[in-house]
Order: structure tokens, then C-alpha cells, then sequence
């Protein structure tokens, strides 16, 4: 009994990570940008909240933790925001591939990320091993009078729901998904494609970002590890956006069954390390399943957004 | 400028690259009338309605909307100015509804699917006679339902203009009926509406006055009661101009392909082709005419082998080599190109058939005879020989024979395609819009290379667009009018009118 509630406890830890960046990736996904770079805007929203934090840990005598709270969240959203810009640039405005320019932030954000990390961990000096523990206690209170888990937990499903009525429900929403399944039908209707574009893409890596903030604050607890973790996670996150079918909603409970099948390994007694190895595969091959049972019943509404991953030029003939 | 004036254009131009769309249209739209804007295909009539509805911006010219003039930068600004326009390809979300279409990209009040929405929708349409369930997705909807939904979107929105391309083209005879019934409804409430087409009887029939285009150049309008099926064709085509094309009377015909009775549907099912039967003649040139989409394609790929045929048809090839008769149907493409019948099309965007537009001319010759070669390594001798031989012979303007075939113009491009099919030395060569969009002396070059072809005993198929051309160039001219053949005429003998009557109007004896 304890081990399943352990085991449901780093679920849910692991897939608050995941949550933010597959809701992030749904929202830039439903206005028809496939932003792989969600692992690397992971990492730069990690990095610049660590940054942030410690630079204002050691700058002040006697650190507030709301403040470093502030800076943290503000850091890591920024730089996120800042990694999306770069790719919706290339992408809608150049119009350059978005696979190959995703997979290039991706590469750009976890050098970036170790870069500095590393450096920190130096600057910090000592073990060689950096840490804001203001901050970092902060991210890991809990709500008062219901649980221990940190508050970022909250957070992601608030803004999961968030993301769903806003999709679902709004007429904003409903234009940005006219313009991922069909643009050419959204700009005749006098959308601005290129503003819903940005707008969704930059907001969507923000979002994305968030992952990385609480991995860093909560998860490792406001250090920095250059194993390549935040990668495995953004990819991870990639894959829930198709296990979820596009639909945010499906994240909250999504992630948490992510976070079980990766962590199934460590409570199914006598692995190696190989077969463990085995297990973490999991999530992922149930995605391939997901996808595959999905294309079989050809449900229109669950499929991608018809236009993802193709550039709009209105006068193109 | 008079009060009925809805929108007026003045001296529109706007072109593509060098092809020359519209070239100082004027137009005049009055308030509460159907306007029919009459034009073979390539008149500019889509382009020059696009930019009403913002989808295109014109180089040169005035646009003045009750007697403002006015910039129309996007569809939205069409939308603010009471203009709205219902596409060909009907632009709606597949996953929506009927109601999520229609609001989009509205900034009111109200979301989506709420009562305030359906009951703006029910009333639009118990004013017109529409029939719609607001919450039907797209992808359970008829083509008709489709265009319904187009017709009353724009409504939604408040137009009071109405551009309709081609409407009729997609609808059975019962729903384009209820189409000209809404038509009169709307006319009736003071809307004006403009409607696309080339349907002769359809203008006669629905529209006040009708607006004549004729590559890219406005002829004038007339009102509908003034004229007759005779005088419009003849203002759509336009005088004979003499092209020069030198004409060799044909030699030694013999018969080489026997078409007959070939019917096939498109993707959809719906009939493409019914019933069509003709002779091919080695040492001729056939011509093909007919306006677009009406089955010139399906016809050449049935022929290549492309297109699979419904059963009853048979394609007989005569076989020059071997003196046989061998039946194309059912053989594969490759087993019919090695017979020495070869297919050269040109799409509307030229590399989209037939040329990789990343791979040079060598690479390119290559595609066609890739087989013929044994080993695992590329001969690249041959074909660097040809496509030396091509540059040569045809001019083709290019840096040089590596040069990416993407980066050459589109006429350089046409004469490697051409060049290509010509030089595998076919028996029968098919060769569809063969010009289209070359200047005028690239084409001269390249209907000499058929004549060539046609005095060395080939079986020459020509589909065009242009019927000065065709009567110029062609010995013989097949019309097709909807999918079936509705003349085999004499080139020498046949006049432009009778051309063009044909290619609009199925005369009840069909066939020959």
C-alpha cells in the first residue's frame, strides 16, 4: 500500500513536468506550429529561473521568498517566451521548416542551459554544487490544510482546465484552431493568421517553460544536473500532446499516467538495469498505440490539426 | 458616378510573375442586380474577383465602393465593406460545425454555439429559403449543404455584395435549381450578386447583365435580354487572330489508336468521361478542346494507363513495330510507355508532374528511362548527352545542364519536359498545355517540334486552351463538352464559333 502511494506520489511530481509542457505544445499544436523544440524551451525556462533565483539569493542579504518566487517564475517564462519568439520568427515569418528549426532549439536550449548551468555550479563554488534554498522552498510548500506537494502541482492542472475552456469554449480559441486546421479558410474569414501564429506559439512555450521552472525548483530541488533529465521530459511531453489527442483536458490525467509507467520500474521488484531500462520505454509505446488505435477509428476531431507542420502563404497559387 | 452603382473598377491590373491576370479591367456592379462575369478559363474572371474580396491586391487601378474609393488589403476589410465571396473551394474547418464556420473570426458577442448565434443563422435562412442545422460538422455535409453554408455565412456577416465562382460546377441540375431560387431571393431583398462562370444557358437564364472577359482584358457588358448564345461565344472568343503556324498536310495516315467507348469516375465516383470514342491517325495532329475539367486529363491518362477505366471501354493500339493490334486497357503504365506512347502534362504549376524541380536536367532526363539501364550504379553518360542535346537544339536558357530544372523560367522549364517526351522517340506523344503561359515564340518553337513529330509519322494529341492555336495547328479537333465528346471536326474547315459553341453547349447528337 505505501509503495503504491509513493509510486502514485513521483507520478504525479514526474507528470506536473510533462503537464505543463504538453499543455504548452497543445496550444502553439492547435495553431498548426509543431514546435519540437519544447525540450530545449524546457531547459531555457529551467536555467533562467535558477539564474534568476540565485543571482537575487546572493545580491541580497536577507532574501524574501515571495520576491525570489516572482523573479523565478518571471525569469523562466521570459526566456521561454524569448526561445518561442526565436521560432515562431523562423517558422511563420521565413517560413523555414518547423521540424528542422524545432529540433534546433532543442539543441540550442539544452546548450545554452548546461553552459550556464555549469558555470553556476562553479560560481557557487564549495561541493561545486549550486543552491537557492529560499526559492526553492517556496516552489515545494504546499497549499495549507490539503496536501504537502508543491503548489506548482495546482498550478498545472488550473492551467490545463485553463487551456481547455480557452480552445473549446472561447471564439478566440476557435479561431486559433480554424487556423491550425485550415488557414487559408481562418484568413478568408479576416483572422490575422500571422498575429493567432505568434501568439499561440509564444504563449504555448511559456507555458512549455513552466516544466522546466518546476523541475528545477521542485523536482531536484533548486540545484542543476547536466544529465540531460529536462530533455528525456520534453520529449515525453511531445509524446503526451498525441496520447492526449490534442485535447488539454486529457493532459491532467495523461501525465500522471506517464509519470506511473516511467517510474513502474523502480516498484516492479528484480530489474536490472537493462530490463529497467525496458520499462521506461513504456509511455512511449503506448503513444505509438494511441496513435494507432486513433488513426484506425478515423475520428476526425481527434486527429492533429489538419495544417501542422505547413507554412501559410496567402497569394500562393 | 450614378446612385445604383454598387462598386466600380477602374483600369485593375495584376499580374503574376509575367503572366499578365488582368490588364485595366473596368468594371461597374450596380446595386440589386445579378451580374454574370462570362470568360473562358485564363480570363481572369477568379483573379480579378479576388481582389474585391482581398484575397489578391492589384498592382495598378481603382476600386471604388459606393463612390468611395477604397484599398481592400484583406478579407476582412471585403468583409467591413459589405463584400463577400464564396469560393470555389469552399473554405470551411472540416471539424466544425455549421455554426463554429460561421462565426469565425467574428468579434461579437455571444460563444460559440450559444442561442443568440442560432437564432441570427435560422432567421437569415427562413428569409432566403436556406436549409441548415447549425450544428451539422462539415465533414457530414453535402457539397450542396457546403455551399449553402458558404451563401449564408457571408450573409451572416452582413454583405450586401455576393461573388459566387463558379457555383453550378459542383451542384446536380435539383440542387442548382434551389441555388437560382436563392439567387432571386437575394436579388429581391436588394443584394447584388455576381456570379462566375462559363455556362452559356445558366447566364442567359439568371443574370440582368452579363460582363465579358477575355484573357485578362475587359470586352464589355451587355444586358442578358440584348443577346443571344451566338453573340456571347463570339464576344468570349473574340476575332480569329492568325498565328502563322506552319501546317503540313497530313501523309501517310494510318490508324493507330481506336478509342472506344471509354467512361471513368473521379475520386468521388462521379462520372468524369461518359461514353467517349475517336480514332487516333499516325501523321496527324489531334487537338483537343474543351474548358477545363472536362475530362481532357482522365482522357490521356486512361490512354497512358494512369487512370483506370470503367469495364465495356477498350483503348486498341496499333502497333507499328510489330503490326499487331494490343489492347491498352488493363496493362500497366510502363508495359504502354514501352509501346512507345508517351505523356507529357503540363499543370497549372508546371513542375508538378513529370520534373523534379531540385534535380538538374540530367537527373531529370533520367527519371523517364531509369529502368533501361542495368547495374547498381547510375550511367550518368547518356542523359548528360541528351540533355546537352536539348539545351542545344530547343535553346533552352540555363547557366547549364546542373542547373536545378526549379530555378529555370517556366517556359525553359516546359521546353525539358517537351524536349524529354520528344526525344524518347514516341510513337504516339500526348501533350497537354503544352504552351501555357510560354511568350509567344517559345510556343511557335514548340509547335514546330510537333510538326515535326507529325511528319515523322507520329500520332500527335494536343490538348489546349487556346483555339486559335488549336485551329491552326491541329489537323483534326475533338470537342469535349462535360466528360463526353461533342464534335469531331475538320480543323481546316471549322471556325472559332463553332468551336467555342461546341465546347459550351452539348448538342443532343453528341458523337461524331
Amino acid at each position: 500500500m505505501e509503495q503504491i502511494l509513493t509510486l502514485l506520489q513521483s507520478a504525479v511530481v514526474f507528470g506536473t513536468v510533462i503537464m505543463f509542457g504538453c499543455v504548452g505544445e497543445t496550444i502553439s499544436e492547435k495553431g498548426g506550429n509543431l514546435n519540437l523544440g519544447v525540450p530545449g524551451i524546457m531547459y531555457l525556462g529551467g536555467i533562467a529561473s535558477l539564474a534568476g533565483a540565485y543571482g537575487y539569493e546572493n545580491g541580497v542579504s536577507n532574501p524574501n521568498g515571495i520576491v525570489a518566487l516572482i523573479i523565478a517564475f518571471i525569469c523562466a517564462f521570459a526566456a521561454s517566451v524569448l526561445g518561442g519568439l526565436i521560432y515562431s520568427f523562423l517558422t511563420i515569418t521565413l517560413r523555414a521548416n518547423q521540424n528542422v528549426t524545432g529540433l534546433t532549439l532543442t539543441i540550442f536550449g539544452s546548450g545554452v542551459a548546461n553552459f550556464f548551468g555549469g558555470s553556476l555550479n562553479k560560481m557557487a563554488g564549495g561541493v561545486g554544487q549550486i543552491s537557492v534554498p529560499v526559492t526553492s522552498g517556496m516552489y515545494r510548500t504546499g497549499i495549507p490544510g490539503i496536501s504537502g506537494i508543491g503548489f506548482m502541482v495546482y498550478v498545472s492542472i488550473a492551467v490545463a482546465i485553463a487551456a481547455h475552456i480557452f480552445l473549446s469554449r472561447t471564439r478566440k480559441g476557435l479561431n486559433l484552431r480554424a487556423v491550425g486546421e485550415n488557414p487559408a479558410t481562418a484568413d478568408a474569414a479576416g483572422i490575422n493568421i500571422t498575429r493567432y501564429k505568434y501568439f499561440a506559439t509564444c504563449i504555448g512555450a511559456g507555458i512549455s517553460g513552466m516544466g522546466g521552472l518546476y523541475y528545477v525548483m521542485d523536482y531536484i530541488k533548486g540545484t542543476w544536473a547536466n544529465d540531460g533529465s529536462i530533455e528525456n521530459l520534453g520529449w515525453l511531453a511531445v509524446a503526451l500532446v498525441i496520447f492526449t489527442m490534442w485535447k488539454p483536458v486529457n493532459a491532467i490525467w495523461g501525465a500522471y499516467v506517464f509519470g506511473v509507467l516511467y517510474w513502474l520500474y523502480y516498484y516492479v521488484p528484480g530489474l536490472g538495469r537493462s530490463s529497467q531500462e525496458l520499462f521506461k520505454m513504456i509511455p512511449y509505446v503506448v503513444t505509438i498505440i494511441v496513435l494507432v488505435v486513433v488513426s484506425l477509428r478515423k475520428k476526425k476531431e481527434n486527429q492533429a490539426p489538419q495544417s501542422l507542420g505547413l507554412p501559410y502563404f496567402r497569394e500562393q497559387r | 458616378m450614378s446612385q445604383d452603382v454598387a462598386i466600380r473598377m477602374t483600369g485593375v491590373t495584376k499580374t503574376f510573375g509575367t503572366v499578365i491576370a488582368n490588364d485595366g479591367v473596368d468594371l461597374d456592379i450596380r446595386k440589386g442586380e445579378v451580374l454574370s462575369l462570362l470568360g473562358e478559363n485564363g480570363s481572369g474572371k477568379t483573379s480579378l474577383m479576388n481582389m474585391l474580396s482581398g484575397i489578391y491586391y492589384p498592382d495598378s487601378g481603382h476600386i471604388y465602393v459606393g463612390g468611395n474609393e477604397v484599398s481592400i488589403k484583406s478579407p476582412k476589410d471585403a468583409y467591413e465593406l459589405g463584400i463577400g465571396m464564396i469560393h470555389q473551394h469552399f473554405k470551411l474547418v472540416d471539424i466544425f460545425t455549421a455554426a463554429e464556420n460561421i462565426m469565425l473570426g467574428l468579434e461579437e458577442n455571444g460563444r460559440p454555439g450559444s442561442k443568440s448565434v442560432t437564432a441570427k443563422i435560422k432567421e437569415i435562412c427562413d428569409n432566403y429559403g436556406f436549409e441548415i442545422d447549425p450544428n451539422k460538422k462539415i465533414y457530414d455535409m453535402s457539397v450542396s449543404e457546403k455551399q449553402t453554408l458558404e451563401i449564408v455565412k457571408v450573409l451572416y456577416r452582413g454583405a450586401d455584395i455576393l461573388i459566387l465562382d463558379e457555383p453550378t460546377a459542383v451542384l446536380t441540375p435539383q440542387e442548382t435549381e434551389k441555388l437560382f431560387k436563392v439567387i432571386g431571393n437575394m436579388k429581391a431583398a436588394g443584394k447584388s450578386v455576381v456570379i462566375i462562370t462559363h455556362k452559356l444557358h445558366e447566364v442567359l437564364r439568371i443574370s440582368d447583365r452579363v460582363a465579358i472577359l477575355r484573357k485578362g482584358r475587359y470586352i464589355g457588358t451587355v444586358d442578358t435580354k440584348d443577346v443571344n448564345e451566338q453573340i456571347l461565344t463570339e464576344m468570349m472568343v473574340g476575332a480569329k487572330v492568325s498565328l502563322n503556324i506552319e501546317r503540313d498536310e497530313p501523309v501517310n495516315t494510318v490508324k493507330r489508336i481506336s478509342v472506344k467507348n471509354i467512361s471513368c469516375n473521379d475520386r468521388e465516383g462521379l462520372p468524369v468521361l461518359k461514353d467517349v470514342s475517336f480514332d487516333v491517325y499516325a501523321g496527324e495532329i489531334l487537338g483537343i478542346a474543351g474548358i477545363s475539367g472536362c475530362g481532357q486529363k482522365e482522357l490521356l491518362e486512361s490512354i497512358a494507363g494512369l487512370q483506370e477505366v470503367s469495364e465495356g471501354g477498350h483503348i486498341i493500339f496499333s502497333d507499328p513495330k510489330t503490326g499487331n493490334d494490343e489492347e491498352l486497357v488493363g496493362k500497366s503504365p510502363r508495359a504502354i510507355k514501352e509501346l512507345g506512347v508517351s505523356l507529357s502534362f503540363v499543370p497549372e504549376d508546371r513542375l508538378g508532374m513529370g520534373l523534379v524541380a531540385s534535380m538538374d536536367m540530367t537527373a531529370n532526363m533520367m527519371l523517364k528511362d531509369y529502368n533501361e539501364s542495368s547495374g547498381i550504379f547510375v550511367d550518368k553518360k547518356k542523359p548528360e548527352k541528351l540533355a546537352k542535346k536539348i539545351k542545344k537544339e530547343l535553346g533552352v536558357v540555363t547557366p547549364g545542364i546542373t542547373t536545378p530544372v526549379g530555378k529555370l523560367s517556366g517556359g525553359n522549364v516546359q521546353k525539358v519536359l517537351v524536349g524529354r517526351e520528344i526525344a524518347s522517340s514516341p510513337t504516339v506523344l500526348m501533350t497537354a498545355y503544352a504552351v501555357r503561359g510560354l511568350d509567344i515564340n517559345t510556343s511557335l518553337h514548340i509547335y514546330k517540334l510537333l510538326n515535326e513529330q507529325k511528319k515523322n509519322g507520329v500520332a500527335v494529341i494536343y490538348v489546349g486552351e487556346d483555339l486559335d492555336v488549336l485551329l491552326e495547328l491541329c489537323d483534326k479537333i475533338l470537342v469535349l463538352c462535360g466528360g463526353q465528346v461533342n464534335g469531331y471536326l475538320d480543323a481546316r474547315t471549322t471556325t472559332k464559333e463553332e468551336v467555342g459553341m461546341k465546347m459550351m453547349y452539348l448538342s443532343n447528337h453528341g458523337g461524331k
